[in-house]
Order: structure tokens, then C-alpha cells, then sequence
């Protein structure tokens, strides 16, 4: 099967204060294939954002080499920005703008025919027609995550990168998110995703990658990565309902009453 | 070029949704220039030559003291792009990597401009008056854009470095406050010497002079290419600067 994304001995060094150096990323290989949710998984300051901030064309890499969509980052970066979207840490919507205007603004930059009618069925399909109109600045965590996302599928990039998609949000807004990332890959997108949330992981990727202090130590599927470890024991203990379990069943039940 | 006009017409939109931006860019300029006229023009005229028209004298400095405002506002939409992350979006996007931050400055200079038209229009309705011919308006106009410029690109390093709203806009007080230690308002002849000497080797008053004197069809000088090389100088050391901070951060 084609590669989407292609990584090889990336290496990146960060110049911190008075020429002390950190090595951020010491040679990080991966490959991610056509149409898959890969997901990159690792504690703060591992080098999640690093590697996405590479691969999509903000920072420069200082030695190794990758290809987006087979393009190449160092001779192509035109290409990959053509092909890509960045979906950061951070809601990036502007507050001032409404919501409608936001997936406009994107659709007129990249140059997108129908602006108006590509926006309304955007936020159809993120269930923002009723806030359609409305200030960003207004809108909820979880809604301005989703019109993030709807403003990175203008142009219908063949590769999308979100950075810790759902740090940050309530547990509804983070199922709204994983829903939509869901339907993206079955859509045909391919995902790259970062986390550190293990369940997040677990649930969203077909393949995850463990990166640690700038080093991939396990990569593979679910199955593959629970094989690393010895075969398990069977024990039996009372399922316990976690709190999130109960909150989303207290708050279900609010909703459907 | 078509790229950076879209991304000014989304900052234009939030000046005209930001009821905030234009009271304190074009009303209170204009509240200050009522003050000026009505409560101390009475009292100045005393030290000034005989015919002097007020309206017309204090005119320059409203302008540039309008312009300092407006850039604090620069400082502080480039400020709200940065912490919200619109920086990343926008350059992982096929469009020019420039293309942003041009739509700041070029804002900047599209929003000033029109405050300077608004003020120039309440200035004539209270009396202002001037003999000078379209060369001289045009003169006056391009120092206005090269201030504005200047200032813009001393606003873009705070607005890409400061930590918070505080930080961004706080450099713009020294800058509002330079017309009132110029030859703006009064003669810098009535001041003490110390103050004096600032007062007319500071860029304010060869602007303001410049100004002052295209307005009224007078000879201007040498004090109009004292007045050009303070805000190029600026321009080019605040853009180095800017620059600097702008491929550090983002």
C-alpha cells in the first residue's frame, strides 16, 4: 500500500538560552499509509508538536529527511502545504469572525469556487448551522474545535495533522471530536494525529507510534503493541462505573428528558 | 497580493465589530482636538503671531497623536493572532509566508488613513482652513503614510513578543504622549530649556513643522527632510527588529 507520510531519522535541536541546546527529536522514523488514523503517542514534551510542526511545513528539520503525500519537505514544501491541513494545539478560529465568515475566509485563501455554499454544508456536517452566524468567540470548546476542523477540510487536503485534538475539552467535547475524526478517516483521509490521552489513542488509531524523548519506541497496531507485553492473566474484578461513565449518563439522561 | 487582501479584509472586519477600536481612534482624537481648540486655544493664541488660526496650528498634532492610538490597536490584533494560534493555520496553508503579517501593516495604514480623513473633516467643519494646492496635500499625505509605517512596524514587535494585552499596547503611551512635547500645541519658545531642546530634536516637531507649513502654502525647509529621515531611520530600524522577532517566534 502507498505511504502518505514518510519520516526518516528526523532530528531537530532547539537553541535555548545562552547556546544551551536540546535535542528535541534524535531520529524519528515512521510511515503512515493512505487513508489510515495514525496516532502519535507520548507524554509533554516528547516531540509531538515538534514532528507535526515539521512535517507540515513550519519548522525546518535539521537533519533527516520526509515525504507528505510524496512530496518531498525539503524541495516541495509548496506542494505539501497544497495537500495538508494543520489542525494545532489550539482552536485556531478567529473570535471576531462568525463562524460561517471563518470557513469562508479559508475557502477564499485557497482559492475555492462557491465560498458561501462550501461553508453552509461544512457546517452542516459539523452540526454548526445554528451557530452559523454567531461571533466564534462565542461558541463552546467542543464548537470551536469542530469548526476548526471543518476549516482545515476546505480543499479537501489528502493529509490532515491534529495536534492534541482534544486537550483541553469536556469529555462530551471530546466525543463530538473523536466522532468527527471517525468519520474523516472513513471518508479516506489520512489522519496524524498526536495525543496523550492512551484511550484516545485506542480509540481513534488504526497504527500508533509511542514516542518518547524524541525516540519512536513502539510502533504498530493495538494488537501488535499489547503483544509486546506477556500474554494476559485472567482475572475477574467488579466493573466499576468510572466518573466519566457516570457523568455522560447523568448529563444523557438531562438531555433526553 | 490577493491572499494579503483577503486576510485585510478579515482585520477590517474586526475593527468595524469593535466599537472600542473606533471610539478610541477617531472620537477621542476628535474630543481632544475640541479641548485643544475651545478650552486652551484661548490661551495659547496669546503667545502665538496674530493671525494664527488654531484650528489649522494644532491640526498636525491631533493627526500624529490619532495615528499613535491607531497603532496600539496593530499591536494588539497581531497580538490576538499570535495567542490564537492563527499564525500556524495560516502558514501551513498554501499562501505567501508574508502574506499575514503584510495584512496587518497594510490594515494599519488602511485604518489610520481613514481616521486621518475622518479628523481632517471635523477639523473643517470648526475652521480649519488651508491655501495649499494638491503637491503639498500630497506631500503631507505620503509623511502621514511613512509615520503611520513607522509606527506600524515599532507595533509589530510588541504585538509579535508581548505576553499579554498590557504589554502590547503600553509601548504606545510614550508615542501619544511625544506631540505634547513638540511644537504641536504651543511654540517650544514658551518651554524651559531642557524640555526645549527635547522638544526640537525630537521627530514630532520637524513632522509636525513640515506638516504645519505644506498646509498653509510657506516655505518648508530643510525640516522636511529632517522630518522624511526620522521616519524612514525608524522604519528601518523597527523593521529589522520586527523582523527579527517575527522569524524567532513564529
Amino acid at each position: 500500500m502507498e505511504n502518505a507520510i514518510e519520516v526518516k531519522s528526523l532530528r531537530k535541536i532547539f537553541a535555548g538560552a545562552k547556546g544551551a541546546k536540546t535535542a528535541v527529536l534524535k531520529g524519528v522514523d515512521f510511515t503512515v499509509r493512505k487513508g489510515e488514523i495514525f496516532a502519535l503517542l507520548g507524554s509533554n514534551g516528547a516531540g509531538k508538536t515538534t514532528t507535526i510542526n515539521i512535517l507540515s511545513t513550519l519548522l525546518k528539520s535539521d537533519e533527516g529527511s520526509a515525504t507528505v503525500n510524496g512530496f518531498d519537505l525539503l524541495s516541495q514544501p509548496g506542494k505539501i502545504r497544497q495537500s495538508i491541513s494543520l489542525t494545532g494545539q489550539f482552536a485556531a478560529v478567529d473570535e471576531i469572525l462568525t463562524g460561517r465568515e471563518n470557513v469562508m475566509l479559508i475557502a477564499q485563501l485557497r482559492n475555492i469556487p462557491k465560498p458561501a455554499q462550501l461553508a453552509d454544508s461544512l457546517l452542516e456536517r459539523f452540526g454548526l448551522t445554528d451557530a452559523a452566524n454567531k461571533p466564534a468567540g462565542t461558541y463552546s470548546g467542543g464548537m470551536k474545535r469542530r469548526l476548526d476542523i471543518a476549516m482545515g477540510l476546505v480543499g479537501k487536503p489528502a493529509v490532515i495533522f491534529l495536534d492534541e485534538p482534544t486537550t483541553g475539552l469536556d469529555p462530551e467535547g471530546r466525543l463530538e471530536v473523536w466522532k468527527t475524526v471517525k468519520e474523516l478517516a472513513d471518508g479516506g483521509t489520512t489522519i496524524l494525529l498526536t495525543t496523550q490521552y492512551l484511550e484516545e489513542a485506542e480509540q481513534l488509531a488504526g497504527r500508533i507510534a509511542i514516542l518518547h524523548e524524541g525516540r519512536i519506541i513502539a510502533n504498530g497496531t493495538l494488537e501488535e503493541l499489547k503483544k509486546l507485553f506477556p500474554s494476559a492473566k485472567v482475572e475477574y474484578i467488579e466493573k466499576q462505573p468510572t466518573l466519566e461513565d457516570i457523568f455522560l449518563a447523568i448529563i444523557g439522561k438531562k438531555e433526553n428528558t | 497580493m490577493k491572499h494579503t487582501g483577503i486576510l485585510t479584509g478579515r482585520l477590517m472586519k474586526h475593527i468595524l465589530r469593535s466599537p472600542d477600536t473606533i471610539i478610541t481612534v477617531a472620537i477621542t482624537p476628535i474630543a481632544m482636538m475640541l479641548m485643544f481648540v475651545y478650552v486652551f486655544g484661548g490661551a495659547v493664541k496669546t503667545s502665538l503671531a496674530t493671525n494664527v488660526n488654531y484650528v489649522n496650528y494644532q491640526l498636525p498634532g491631533i493627526l500624529l497623536i490619532a495615528i499613535a492610538s491607531g497603532i496600539a490597536y496593530t499591536a494588539y490584533r497581531l497580538l490576538m493572532d499570535v495567542q490564537q494560534g492563527m499564525f500556524p493555520r495560516f502558514n501551513s496553508m498554501p499562501i505567501g509566508r508574508s502574506a499575514v503579517l503584510w495584512s496587518h501593516v497594510l490594515t494599519s495604514l488602511l485604518s489610520n488613513m481613514i481616521t486621518i480623513v475622518i479628523i481632517i473633516l471635523v477639523a473643517l467643519i470648526m475652521g480649519f482652513r488651508s491655501s495649499a494646492g494638491i503637491l503639498n496635500w500630497l506631500v503631507v499625505m505620503g509623511i502621514l503614510v511613512l509615520y503611520t509605517l513607522a509606527l506600524t512596524w515599532v507595533a509589530v514587535i510588541p504585538g509579535i513578543t508581548a505576553k499579554s494585552v498590557e504589554g502590547a499596547s503600553a509601548f504606545s503611551y510614550p508615542l501619544l504622549f511625544l506631540p505634547f512635547l513638540s511644537s504641536a500645541f504651543v511654540p517650544t519658545q514658551t518651554m524651559p530649556i531642557v524640555l526645549r531642546v527635547f522638544a526640537e530634536n525630537q521627530p514630532v516637531t520637524s513632522i509636525v513643522n513640515s506638516i504645519r507649513a505644506l498646509l498653509s502654502n510657506q516655505p518648508v525647509g530643510n525640516e522636511i527632510w529632517v522630518a522624511l529621515a526620522w521616519c524612514v531611520g525608524i522604519i528601518a530600524v523597527a523593521w529589522f527588529f520586527a523582523m527579527r522577532a517575527y522569524k524567532s517566534r513564529i
